[in-house]
């Protein structure tokens, strides 16, 4: 001690740090991932890696040579954007599309912008959008859930539950029966994007996060509410088939899918949205409505991509709503 | 064949409409402007730094416009030589200014101002002047985080990393007043950049009395005013144990600099003096006070 | 609802070390340095001259305005010099120095530890001898007593809270004051309660101190109309408008004072000067103040008069450890980090805390990942991420609109965040320009 250090208050800190909210958002993941590799086998692993790998390899490249600036690597935010870009795909996919998706979800979706907390859009969700709109065929044959006993590229396909619950929606009984068990559907035994068909894990994972207070309740249970009542209200209408309840309906809504790793994992990343609490909830409400339009009327059988996307556009918007001031009246 | 005539109708006329309202538009709604406007801010260097005193060149241009005579307004950056050209296009006479530069009151180098404490908030010389005294014991002088450098649109300033004082080259510098503003100690001041860059500077701005100042820096003002008594041309005035030269007085005699006891007036670009250099002689006086 | 109800951070106490360490009282020291600005307000003006010889509990120096406090001198000797001294923190303060000879009291001052239960004393004589005493909030702000216990015309007090939460981390002495002097505090509350013509008294105290809790408990069952609220841990708990939140469940809107809601805070160590003050007739020249430190040898409670060097106090809590990097004048959460401790006790002082070198130093900022924990965190319901991006680029009027003035410097936004980012050090900046900038709007 020769001289001493002066700073302003406070001169304590929470310890708190990005590295450890991403450890935990990782952490939070691995429930469904250990589901995943059960379900889909080696295909889990390979996509993992490669995304995971190029990511972190993009991102680092980019920070060293083209913006100059210190590289983030260690924040681990690059692997969770490789971590959840690999969960939005099927685990059947080619080595190269995933890695171009890699690219483009950090090139483009996070480092065009200036790098970690100036992006605009979810970067895993760029990825996966950009490789959705160009490889459609491929995005959208999933396998079915067979373990390791499947080779790796040539994994049995299947449709999964969301193209028949189109069907189901526009009144067509047949496909009642091409819909999944409710059960398997919450313990992920069908067809889709690896890490999405797991609802038991993923919910465990999600309530990890706001136990752990990573993230708030706010924009998940706004989007699940928005979504179920969307679902019900469809029920109500009248449209389903006999048979198929519109409770059963509401619960297959919110169980397949990616309505329950975009409602934890994807739109609650930090950067891409709103800060305070009633703008949590009026993106939470926006996403679950576009994404039940989507599903219901839309060309493609899922839309919870591109339902983050379009709320992540309005962010800045819902930032103006500003969180209760202490002492304010209400009008 | 009837497709392409159709389509080629449509957007042809679609064209054409939003061609008329357009011009429509730009008819109804043209603000009538003085086009020497034009002419005077192109005649201005552009760089919108405000050291003139309005928004931008083009607030500036808009000024000289309107005013009677160019007297007050002056473009800092540009100097005389676009004033002049302002005055040839609206036919007014230009009003020569001195040329000013800013300079850097405080000479707590590391060596004579040592830091008695490690600042570890935001390097930001606001914030540390808001909440805190500095690291050195001295309350008034430079906190050597370089907001001016950073305020400064010219690269004319730049921090010494020896001394820890930022540092003002006299070619670059417009006298915009950016770094002035910048400065939450107000140590930095716009002077006559005088003959040949030559200026003479109270480089302090210390209003303690004698004792705690010299203790803080050893190259403190410490307001004994002997340069005071020496100065001919009542140039100097002492107050509050500070001494300060008035530039508009100043003959550039250096009577002073050789009075100071502490080596806190400070002779810019002259030549070394013919017996010894001043910085050495300095101390040596200054044992013969003690 | 046991606390208030906007944000706040749960900051690790750390009051272990000091915690129910008797209160020891500081040795004279042989010269004292008695300040003239120990309180919010005008500089007191001294009305003693170099040489006079004054006696403990004499007034010299008489408040300088309405907003101001008395000054006494604690100690018995002769003045040597009125002159200023450089602070813990680089401020030049004006100050009465003085010799200390003996120990000789004011003929009127009751010295004994005795405790005086009452004294037929009407409302305006308790408000007069507050006054007189030259009485500050000792919980840190320091603004003068006597201002708050003469509300403006036309408001009127409903309920005097009593601020036993001592919510910083590390301090203990508000705690130990509870254990040792609970009687007198609540003899103060009930003396204030008749100064405010008020019925109803709440001590608002932590749930981390059950001791202080279950004492005053016992203690106020025997007096109507007081009675003791145990709160939920949560910084900044103390806080005045936090703590009438958590109390009565009432915010103060932007910009008013307590009054607007029928309230009155006052901190214990102040109730038990006011006691002091009326019944004892002994003027504020002493308060107790925390010594701790993870590596302090006998972090405890000292009672200290003003002008006592503060290294003398250390020296009696084991001096300044070895591997210290920063001292700070009061606790971690607000206090201000000190260049040297060579400066006098005084009312502002509630703590000495030494942190150890590695502890001192900040982590480097990273990037704003917009994760708004500031704005779940901050108690005045602000956007902390905001006001400092936009006092960055100074945006000054951006910050007035987004009610920068609301803010308490609490830190609970720079304490909470992931990224390291200096929140609190570029609002505060905003905080002190937009201020000025009303300031100078209102004087046109």
């Amino acid at each position: 001690m020769d001289k001493l250090i002066v700073s302003p208050a406070p001169h304590v800190h929470s310890g708190d740090s990005v590295r450890r909210n991403m450890l935990l958002v990782i952490a939070a993941l691995m429930p469904a991932y250990a589901v995943s590799i059960a379900a889909f086998g080696w295909g889990t692993l390979i996509t993992t890696s490669i995304s995971v790998a190029a990511c972190v390899a993009c991102e680092w490249v980019l920070a060293k040579f083209v913006l100059k600036q210190q590289s983030t690597i260690g924040d681990l935010s690059a692997v969770l954007t490789g971590l959840l870009l690999a969960f939005n795909l099927p685990s059947n996919l080619p080595w190269w599309i995933v890695l171009i998706g890699a690219i483009v979800a950090i090139g483009v979706g996070k480092m065009s912008f200036g790098g970690l907390g100036q992006n605009i859009f979810n970067p895993a969700l760029v990825g996966r959008v950009f490789l959705l709109i160009s490889f459609p065929a491929q995005m959208t044959t999933w396998p079915l859930p067979q373990g390791f006993d499947g080779s790796y590229i040539d994994a049995a396909t299947g449709a999964t539950p969301l193209a028949a619950m189109k069907e189901v929606v526009k009144g067509n009984a047949s496909a009642v029966s091409k819909l999944p068990d409710l059960w398997d559907a919450f313990v992920g035994l069908v067809g889709g994007s690896f890490g999405e068909v797991c609802a038991a894990a993923l919910i465990f994972g999600g309530l990890l996060l706001i136990c752990t207070r990573v993230i708030t309740w706010h924009i998940p249970v706004s989007i699940l509410a928005t979504a179920a009542l969307f679902a019900a209200v469809t029920g109500w209408c009248g449209v389903l088939p006999a048979g198929f309840g519109t409770g059963e309906y509401v619960l297959m809504t919110l169980c397949t899918g990616g309505m329950l790793l975009g409602a934890f994992f994807m739109a609650t990343d930090y950067v891409t949205s709103p800060m305070s609490p009633w703008g949590k909830i009026v993106f939470g409400i926006g996403i679950g409505l576009i994404v039940m339009v989507i599903r219901t009327w839309g060309s493609y059988p899922e839309g919870m991509s591109f339902a983050i996307l379009i709320m992540n556009a309005c962010v800045p918007l819902l930032n103006k709503i500003r969180p209760k001031r202490f002492g304010e009246k209400k009008k | 064949m009837n497709i392409v005539l159709i389509s080629l109708l449509v957007l042809g006329a679609t064209g054409l409409l939003a061609a008329v309202l357009l011009f429509v538009i730009a008819r109804q709604f043209r603000v009538e402007e003085d086009p020497r406007i034009d002419e005077v801010a192109e005649a201005l260097p552009g760089a919108n730094c405000g050291g003139c005193g309005f928004a931008g060149c083009r607030a500036l241009a808009e000024a000289c416009v309107k005013a009677e005579t160019l007297d007050g307004l002056l473009c800092p950056v540009g100097g005389a030589v676009t004033m002049e050209k302002v005055a040839t296009i609206l036919g007014k006479e230009a009003v020569a200014a001195e040329p000013m530069v800013a300079v850097v009151r405080c000479n707590g180098t590391c060596e004579a101002r040592p830091r008695t404490s490690e600042f570890d908030g935001s390097r930001s010389c606001k914030i540390m002047h808001a909440c805190y005294v500095g690291e050195t014991a001295c309350p008034f002088g430079c906190l050597g985080c370089g907001d001016c450098v950073a305020a400064c649109q010219f690269g004319a300033i730049s921090m010494n990393p020896e001394t820890g004082l930022p540092e003002v080259d006299d070619e670059k510098c417009t006298s915009c007043g950016k770094c002035v503003k910048a400065c939450p100690r107000h140590i930095i001041e716009l002077r006559k950049k005088g003959p040949k860059s030559r200026r003479i500077v109270v480089m302090c701005v210390n209003k303690d009395k004698g004792a705690p100042a010299r203790k803080a820096c050893l190259s403190a003002c410490i307001g004994c005013g002997k340069c005071q008594k020496e100065c001919n041309f009542d140039a100097i005035t002492v107050e509050n144990n500070l001494a300060y030269i008035d530039w508009q007085k100043c003959r550039l005699c250096r009577k002073c600099e050789a009075a100071c006891p502490t080596g806190a007036i400070h002779a810019i670009n002259f030549p070394p003096r013919k017996p010894a250099e001043p910085a050495e002689a300095e101390p040596k006086k200054e044992e013969e006070q003690a | 609802m046991n606390t208030f109800r906007i944000g706040g951070v749960h900051p690790q106490d750390n009051k272990v070390y000091s915690a129910n360490k008797a209160i020891i009282d500081c040795p004279l020291p042989k010269q004292a340095i008695i300040p003239l600005v120990q309180h919010i307000g005008a500089p007191a003006v001294p009305i003693v001259e170099k040489g006079d010889k004054v006696r403990a509990g004499q007034l010299i120096a008489k408040a300088g305005g309405f907003v101001s406090a008395n000054v006494h001198s604690p100690f018995s000797g002769t003045i040597t010099k009125i002159d200023s001294f450089v602070d813990g923190w680089g401020a030049r303060v004006p100050a009465i120095f003085i010799d200390v000879e003996g120990d000789l009291w004011l003929d009127d001052i009751d010295t004994t530890p005795a405790l005086v239960r009452s004294g037929i004393i009407e409302p305006k004589e308790i408000i007069d001898r507050v006054t007189a005493a030259g009485i500050v909030g000792l919980g840190g702000a320091c603004f003068p007593t006597h201002v708050k216990l003469m509300p403006p015309p036309g408001k009127k007090a409903e309920v005097l809270i009593v601020n036993g939460v001592e919510c910083e981390p590390y301090l203990t002495c508000d705690h130990q004051l509870m254990l040792e002097h609970g009687e007198e505090i609540i003899v103060g509350i009930q003396l204030l309660m008749r100064a405010l013509d008020i019925k109803q008294a709440i001590i608002g105290i932590e749930k981390n101190k059950p001791d202080a809790i279950a004492y005053m408990q016992k203690l106020a069952s025997r007096v109507l109309g007081v009675s003791v609220k145990p709160l939920n841990l949560k910084y900044p708990q103390g806080g005045e408008k936090q703590l009438i939140d958590a109390c009565i469940g009432r915010q103060v809107p932007s910009g008013a004072l307590p009054i607007e809601v029928g309230a009155v805070v006052d901190n214990v160590a102040t109730i038990y000067a006011v006691y002091e003050a009326v019944l004892k007739r002994k003027p504020l020249i002493e308060r107790v103040i925390t010594v701790t430190g993870k590596h302090v040898a006998k972090p405890g409670n000292y009672r200290v008069r003003f002008g006592t060097p503060l290294s003398d106090v250390v020296a009696l809590a084991g001096g300044v450890p070895e591997d210290t990097g920063k001292i700070i004048g009061g606790g971690p959460m607000m206090g201000r980090a000190m260049n040297s401790i060579d400066m006098p006790a005084n009312k502002r002082v509630s703590g000495l805390l030494f942190m150890p070198e590695e502890e001192s130093r900040r982590t480097a900022p990273d990037n704003c990942i917009r994760c708004a924990k500031c704005v779940d965190a901050c108690p005045m319901g602000l956007e902390p991420y905001l006001l400092a991006r936009q006092a960055e680029l100074e945006m000054w009027d951006g910050m007035e609109a987004h009610n920068i003035m609301d803010c308490i410097e609490c830190g609970c936004c720079t304490f909470t965040c992931p990224s390291h980012r200096p929140l609190l050090d570029y609002v505060r900046l905003g905080k002190a320009t937009v201020g000025g900038i009303l300031r100078a709007r209102n004087a046109k």
